[in-house]
Order: structure tokens, then C-alpha cells, then sequence
């Protein structure tokens, strides 16, 4: 048996935890969701995720070894989410890696959460040739991230409002769509005209790699506002459709541009976001357009798992660096930056 | 029997080992740190004060609530994954039996109270007793005021102690007149020998759990659920 790295995530409303062998085989990834519990409160409530994730972590962590059909022993390293995310959640798995690695006396590895979004791309694909730039899209962040060799992070752009997923999520619900809003809206605008409505794209400052979604949210809040008092029926698929349109356009403009001036020519998706049709579709066609290949993760990979933790884990273990007991979580925690 | 106890649920993180009850060694710390820091490295050490290797540890004891939501859940995470791992089975025991424990031969009454914040107190009302205090009420979270009105159902001296005491203490003082006692300062704060002399009892009395069963003793909601419920009472 090669290197093998049992992973663990709890950053927000997920519990999972993974077991991968050599950062390519992937024996088991359990993700207990949390978001039937959520559903009823329109968005995640970190007290009530945390309570979850102590409920849930350890037969998580039993299940992922359980169908991995491996013993504690066969066990080299525990990677761990310990940030960004919320910080009651993740203090439950950073605790339960923690107490596992001491028991079992073997190396504690943190990772970074957007880390481990970036590391679900080298899963399928460990023949990644660097330099690489990688769009990470959730509902926490919308970063552009420029990889000159593996482990290093330089970030060129990030959101100064609201993230592309938080967008989804509050459009969604401001159209009734329910929780979480990503898929719902991918969803009903392949039924819509993408055209149909005239939405701002933030591009900023000539040549910015930053993003900014809130006025384009603000702007579909009106929208339906000012249908609502005029009694207008909306056409909740031409709006979903044009509201990802203007969404998506922005992403891979900026990413494109980024592309140009680091002279990359892989482009990662990464994130809950990457799993937009919308989003892979349109990157696919500008990257091919520009000369560019353009990968991501499959599509049970680009939400929160813990397999991509175990694999970013996995390259830590190679490059032996590991985490003390005294590992704490880390809410805001910087991709790039490690704090241990 | 090496029972290890571990005390999370307040601002206080305190680790100890004991063997049959008694004290082979013990930290605590109160240095405003966070659990997560602090924990895992005492427990380490704790083991080795006692001049112990974890295979030695037979049970483990851990303050399951109430107290901070947090606090719990990293003494619960910790203290659930050290029992699957070293095979042995796991007890909660009460925060504020714990913080009693060591006043229970006085035969008086006791009220361990801890800071729930909204001005109000976690608190328990204990009837000291040889061993072991008997418990009579709670575990509550209430407001000093509405304390004072359940301690009116008994008589006597209740002896006030835990964290919640710096900030309640004139108005508990105020509400109950000369009926209310307050410990020094070192009997303030929950200690792990408590927990692990609460917990071995308990395991002796087979009452110990797999890790899977041991669930953390909130008494209250999430804020967000509260709110729930009122809206759909509405």
C-alpha cells in the first residue's frame, strides 16, 4: 500500500471525510450534508452546523474508513481543513485530527480549504504541468489564483463584495427559488433567454483582476421589486439566464485576462460554483478561442469533500510539512499564508 | 483504573489523570487562549506527569455541559476521538457537578453557577453529601432573579460558586441577603481532577459509552432555532 492520507472537512455545512491513496486513488469520500438541516433557515447557521458536525464527524471519519476497507494502521498522515470557513465548524474537525494524530502518532497536516479546492483538479489530472492559474468560485470566494510551482499561491484577484456563489444563493432566494441557489438557477436558465435583460457587469478599474457582484445583485433585487409593485409577471427563467449570463462573462473575462499577462496556458476551475454549466461552458469556448485548455474537477469533487483536502494533504506530505498539536482554526485564513 | 478528565466547557482548560480517584496529576490553565491551542498538548503532558502512556488510560471522563457551545465541542470532539482510538469507553459528566464536587461534604447548599451571557447563568442546586452532591434542581439557564426564586424552595445557606460569580455576585448577594455564600477564588474555576474523579465513579458504576453515544449537554437552543420556533409559533 502506498502513502495513504485520511482527510477531513468541516469548514461549513458539510461534514467529509476522505481516504486516498498515493494523491490519485481515491478509496472512499463520505459527505454528510447539512443542507436539509439549513433549508428551513434560508442559509447556513453556523451554530447549528457546528452542533451537526459533532454529531456527525466520527461516523463520517468510521464510514470513510470503513469502505476504504483499510485499518487505522494502514493510516500515514491526517490533513485537515483548518480555514477559511466558519470557525465553530472547523474547530470540530481540527479537534478530531488532532486527537486522531497524537493517538495514532503520526503527522498532522492543516490545509487550506481554497487549497484543497484548487488540489480537486490534480486528483484526475496529477500530470498538471505548472505554471497554473485556477478561478476558485464558491459561496465564499471568487479568487484568481496564480500557481508558479506546486505550493505556491499568488493571488491576483479576488471579490470586494459579495462571491459569485453568494450572489447565486441570494438571487435564488430573492426569486423564491429556495436554498442553495447555484444549481437552481444553472438550472432555469437553460430555459431562459440569456439576452433578455439588459444586467451590469462590474469589470472596475481598467485592467483589475478584482470582481465585485453586489451591484448586479442589487440590480435583480430592483428588478423584481419594481415588478412586484407594478404587478408584472417575471419571467423567472429570462432572469435567471441573463443574471448568470452577466455572472459568468465577468469570470472568464477577468480569468482570460489573467491568463494573457501570467503567459499560463492551463486554466483550473475549482469550487462549488465550478460545477456551473454556464460558467464551463462559456470559459471553455473564450480559453479555446485564446489558445488555452481549460480543466476542473468532476462535478462531486467542485462542492466541499475532504478528498481534495487529503490530496492538497498529500503533497504537504511529500514536502514534509507538517502541522504542531497546537493547530488551531484559522476563520479568515489567507490562501498562501499558514499559520502554525 | 487511570481515568483521564478533561474540562473544556469555560473559559478554563484543565486536564487530569486520576487512578481510582485519586489525583496522579493535573493542568489547568486560564490564560484566555483558546481550548484548541491548549488542549491536546496538556492532555499529553498530563499523561506523562503521571508517569503513564496513553495504552494505560482505561477511561476517559470529559465535561459534557453546560457551558460554552464551543468549549464542549472541542473537549467532546477530543475526548470522543481518544476513546475510539484507544479502545475505552467514555463518560460526560456535568459541568457544574464537577465545579460542586469538592464542597460536597458540608452538607449544605450548593449553586455552581457559569457566565451563559444574556444576563443570565447556567446553574444547578446541589444538597452536599458525603461522595457525591445530590442534585435537586437543573441544570438551568436563568437569570440571577429567577434563581433566587428557585432557591426559595429550600432553606439554609447556599454556597455559590464557578464563573459566573465575578458578575453576578452583588446581585446574587443583593436577591438572597446573608443566605448567600461565595467561595475564594481558587474554588471558582471547574477542574479537571473533578471530572475525572466524577467520571470514575461513573465508569465503575458501568455507566460508561462508546464514543458514538456521548452527545454534548447544551440545555439551550442555537439563537437561530429560537428565532424559528417564535416565527412558526406566531
Amino acid at each position: 500500500m502506498g502513502i495513504t492520507i485520511l482527510g477531513i472537512e468541516t469548514s461549513c455545512d458539510e461534514t467529509s471525510a476522505a481516504v486516498l491513496e498515493d494523491g490519485i486513488t481515491l478509496r472512499s469520500n463520505i459527505v454528510s450534508s447539512q443542507v436539509d438541516v439549513h433549508k428551513k433557515f434560508g442559509g447556513v447557521v453556523p451554530e447549528v452546523a457546528s452542533r451537526k458536525h459533532l454529531e456527525n464527524v466520527h461516523p463520517v471519519i468510521m464510514e470513510a474508513l470503513e469502505q476504504a476497507k483499510v485499518t487505522l494502521k494502514d493510516i500515514n498522515a491526517i490533513a485537515v481543513t483548518y480555514g477559511p470557513g466558519l470557525v465553530g465548524a472547523l474547530l470540530v474537525g481540527v479537534a478530531a485530527a488532532k486527537a486522531m494524530a497524537y493517538a495514532l502518532d503520526i503527522p498532522l497536516i492543516g490545509v487550506n480549504h481554497l487549497e484543497g479546492h484548487i488540489a480537486a483538479n490534480f486528483l484526475a489530472r496529477p500530470d498538471l504541468e505548472f505554471p497554473l492559474l485556477c478561478l476558485v468560485v464558491s459561496g465564499g470566494h471568487s479568487d484568481l489564483v496564480f500557481m508558479p510551482h506546486r505550493g505556491g499561491y499568488q493571488l491576483l484577484g479576488r471579490t470586494r463584495d459579495d462571491a459569485a456563489g453568494e450572489a447565486f444563493d441570494k438571487v435564488a432566494r430573492a426569486m423564491g427559488l429556495g436554498y442553495p441557489g447555484g444549481p437552481l438557477i444553472d438550472q432555469l436558465a437553460r430555459e431562459g433567454d440569456a439576452g433578455a435583460l439588459k444586467l451590469p457587469r462590474a469589470f472596475l478599474e481598467e485592467g483589475s483582476l478584482d470582481f465585485s457582484f453586489s451591484g448586479l445583485k442589487s440590480a435583480v433585487l430592483n428588478y423584481l421589486n419594481r415588478a412586484e409593485m407594478r404587478q408584472e409577471e417575471v419571467n423567472k427563467a429570462d432572469l435567471a439566464a441573463s443574471f448568470q449570463q452577466a455572472t459568468v462573462e465577468v469570470l472568464v473575462e477577468k480569468t482570460l485576462l489573467a491568463a494573457r499577462r501570467t503567459a499560463v496556458k492551463t486554466i483550473m476551475l475549482a469550487g462549488g460554483v465550478a460545477a456551473n454549466g454556464g460558467l464551463r461552458s462559456l470559459l471553455q469556448t473564450r480559453a479555446l478561442a485564446a489558445g488555452c485548455t481549460v480543466v476542473y474537477p468532476p462535478l462531486h469533487l467542485c462542492t466541499d469533500n475532504a478528498a481534495m483536502i487529503a490530496c492538497a494533504g498529500y503533497y504537504k506530505y511529500l514536502r514534509g510539512d507538517f502541522a504542531p498539536l497546537t493547530l488551531n482554526a484559522v476563520p479568515a485564513l489567507s490562501l498562501g499564508e499558514e499559520k502554525y | 483504573m487511570f481515568v483521564l478528565g478533561i474540562e473544556a466547557a469555560t473559559p478554563v482548560a484543565a486536564v487530569a489523570v486520576v487512578e481510582d480517584g485519586r489525583v496522579l496529576a493535573e493542568r489547568l490553565v486560564n490564560n484566555r487562549r483558546t481550548h484548541s491551542i491548549n488542549l491536546l498538548p496538556m492532555i499529553k503532558a498530563v499523561i506523562e506527569d503521571a508517569g503513564l502512556t496513553p495504552p494505560q488510560i482505561q477511561g476517559i471522563a470529559v465535561s459534557s455541559g453546560p457551558g460554552s457551545f464551543t468549549g464542549l465541542r472541542i473537549g467532546l470532539t477530543t475526548a470522543k476521538t481518544l476513546a475510539w482510538l484507544w479502545q475505552v469507553p467514555v463518560v460526560g459528566v456535568s459541568t457544574l457537578e464537577a465545579l460542586a464536587l469538592p464542597l460536597a461534604p458540608q452538607g449544605q447548599l450548593i449553586c455552581p453557577i457559569l457566565n451563559a451571557r444574556k444576563n443570565e447563568v447556567y446553574a444547578s442546586i446541589f444538597r452536599g453529601r458525603a461522595g457525591q452532591p445530590e442534585l435537586l434542581k437543573g441544570p438551568l439557564a436563568v437569570s440571577p432573579r429567577q434563581l433566587a426564586e428557585v432557591l426559595a424552595e429550600w432553606e439554609g445557606q447556599v454556597t455559590f460558586l464557578g464563573d459566573g460569580v465575578p458578575v453576578y455576585q452583588q446581585e446574587l448577594a443583593d436577591l438572597l441577603g446573608a443566605r448567600a455564600l461565595f467561595t475564594p477564588q481558587t474554588a471558582l474555576l471547574p477542574r479537571g481532577a473533578a471530572v475525572a474523579e466524577l467520571g470514575y465513579w461513573q465508569l465503575v458504576a458501568g455507566q460508561g459509552r462508546s464514543h458514538l453515544e456521548l452527545a454534548a449537554q447544551y440545555i439551550r437552543l442555537s439563537e437561530a432555532e429560537v428565532k424559528l420556533a417564535a416565527k412558526c409559533g406566531k
